[in-house]
């Protein structure tokens, strides 16, 4: 349809510079400059190292955007851009550019929340998102349950982390089993050949008394330390550590724990639709537990795939065009970036 | 040809239009708002305002001037960046100049010590024959400046005033947009290709590599 918003989307929420274009719910562009291996060294993401990455990399990032989608910025309806939450020196890089861009080329610009963000990228592969709807996000900078009622609206959160995010444990044990950063691949490829039950790691805020209190909340850091304290009463006692079957029981339990609040958050709130996003959803046995679990409560997955699940500009573009869609306002010139941005701020207000 | 100044390498948050002609320039507008922390938030609504005050339209501009500093990184990118974008967007080359060479400048003539604040009790320094600078910009700390000026200028000069030791010219803290759009008139005259504006940062990012694993049991 050629009345279907054209938005250009931005972000540099953490170590990846994208920006994609998006017409309706389809995607046109999807260009990505990551800074991944100039933190590997350092065993997570240093901010100063991304923020200098961003700067450098928005220019010829936006003209392959631009090229791939065979748009120029004057064609464009408006540009959206993650305003948080996020790192954020790294959040003022794209949200600068985006001014810039938008003053250049006299467009609206949307100061968009990155959680929201990569929710609203599920409909370039599965077309409207049938709401209420309840997301699952998973990262190694987030890990929360959100009811989606109008993604355009406002999102309610349920639960999320009380420690560390999911994608951090996996960054943690993978250094602990000597893999490289980031550790989610490393683990996924490690646990295809380990036993899943070798193991009994514990699941954090799953007993009576913490559900009460955390019904829809997760914890890691428990997890975590737990794997630590057996991976080295192995090597105090001087036996070989099974990589494969840590790797293995350690992604069981956190999978576990993720996909069984999130079919009970479904459950308890007449949900029968979850979308997994996230640098986390690309792990294998999360896909296939979430899956099982689902059709057993008659409740329908839906996963983009792993390219759209990890940050990228599509998904900023695709909750922009949802919101000019919408007739949502746009923000103001004065938009700051907010590293601790609130999930019932879709778009910052006009 | 008209031309788009910005700088945010100090506190201020510097944008300015002017008009650089064959034997000469002259200002049109110019803002400048202070507060280290905003500006990200302040520098696109001051661009538009400077553009309306001196009643141009960013299509009409010709060239883009920008200061890479040094400066605090997060401050300074803001201006890089978003001179970048506007750059990239309506094909207008960009020019970088030295953010202290536009203070020195200013300064007029003598020698001149010029400090600005790169926080963490550092300043970011450089000396100035007659407005031209004499050897490359610095950071460290007041007591290691090595002074050789009669008068220092910079907010950073004012904040460590006694350190340095120098009459201080407090009229000149903040880069002018003018001087600025003075330091790349030749090029700008020239029709010379634009350049990518790689910050000025002197500094390494503050990171160190992963030490080996901590140990969780007694
Ligand atoms: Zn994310």
């Amino acid at each position: 349809m050629p009345d279907e918003p054209l938005v250009l989307g931005i972000e540099t929420s953490c170590d990846e510079t994208g920006v994609g274009v998006v017409r309706g719910h389809t995607l046109l562009a999807d260009a990505l400059a990551s800074s991944v291996d100039q933190h590997a060294r350092f065993g997570g993401v240093v901010p100063e190292v991304a923020s200098r990455a961003h700067l450098e990399a928005m220019v010829p990032t936006m003209q392959r955007a631009l090229d791939e989608a065979g748009v120029t910025l004057a064609d464009v309806d408006a540009i959206a851009v993650t305003a948080g939450p996020g790192l954020a020196g790294a959040l003022l890089v794209g949200v600068a550019a985006a001014k810039g861009y938008a003053l250049a080329a006299d467009k609206p610009v949307y100061g968009v929340n990155h959680l929201a963000a990569h929710v609203a990228v599920d409909t370039l592969e599965h077309g409207p998102l049938p709401e209420p709807a309840v997301a699952l996000l998973v990262s190694g900078g987030h890990s929360s349950l959100l009811r989606v009622d109008d993604l355009t609206a406002g999102v309610t959160p349920l639960g999320a982390t009380i420690d560390d995010a999911a994608g951090e444990a996996f960054d943690k044990v993978a250094r602990l089993l000597g893999m490289g950063f980031p550790g989610g691949p490393a683990i996924d490829r490690a646990a295809r050949d380990g036993d899943a039950g070798a193991i009994a790691f514990p699941r954090g805020l799953t007993a009576p008394k913490d559900l009460a209190a955390h019904r829809f909340d997760f914890s890691f850091s428990g997890l975590k330390t737990a794997v630590a304290r057996w991976v080295e009463a192995r090597e105090r006692a001087g036996e070989p550590v099974p990589v494969s079957d840590v790797a293995a029981a350690f992604q069981d339990a956190v999978c576990d724990v993720l996909t069984a609040k999130a079919i009970d958050a479904c459950r308890t709130h007449g949900v029968r639709t979850l979308v997994i996003g996230g640098g986390v959803a690309a792990n294998s046995r999360l896909r296939v537990l979430a899956e099982q679990r689902a059709a057993k409560a008659g409740i329908r997955v839906r996963v983009p795939r792993p390219g759209l699940c990890t940050d990228n500009g599509a998904m900023v573009a695709a909750l922009g065009s949802r919101l000019v869609a919408a007739g949502v306002a746009a923000s103001p010139l004065d938009l700051p970036a907010d590293s601790a941005m609130s999930l019932t701020t879709v778009a910052v207000a006009g | 040809m008209l031309v788009l100044a910005l700088d945010t390498a100090t506190p201020a948050s510097v944008a300015a239009v002017a008009e650089v002609t064959d034997d000469g320039m002259r200002g049109l507008a110019e803002r400048r708002t202070v507060d280290p922390r905003a500006h990200g938030e302040l520098l696109a609504p001051q661009i538009s305002a400077t553009l309306d005050e001196a009643g141009v339209r960013l299509r009409e501009v010709g060239a883009i001037v920008a200061g890479l500093g040094p400066g605090p990184f997060t401050g300074l990118r803001v201006g890089l960046v978003t001179a970048a974008a506007i750059g990239q967007a309506l094909r207008l080359p960009t020019y970088g100049v030295c953010t202290l060479d536009a203070l020195g400048r200013t300064a007029g003539p003598g020698r001149v010590l010029v400090a600005t604040d790169a926080r963490r009790r550092e300043v970011y320094v450089a000396t100035y024959q007659d407005g031209v600078r004499v050897g490359e910009p610095d950071v460290c700390r007041p007591a290691e400046v090595r002074v050789d000026a009669d008068r220092a200028v910079g907010e950073g000069a004012i904040r460590y005033s006694e350190v340095f030791g120098l009459p201080i010219d407090e009229r000149v803290q903040f880069p002018p947009g003018a001087a600025l759009v003075a330091l790349a008139a030749d090029r700008i005259r020239a029709g010379a290709p634009g350049e990518p504006l790689t910050p000025l940062y002197l500094r390494h990012p503050d990171a160190v590599a992963s030490a080996s694993r901590k140990h969780v049991l007694q």
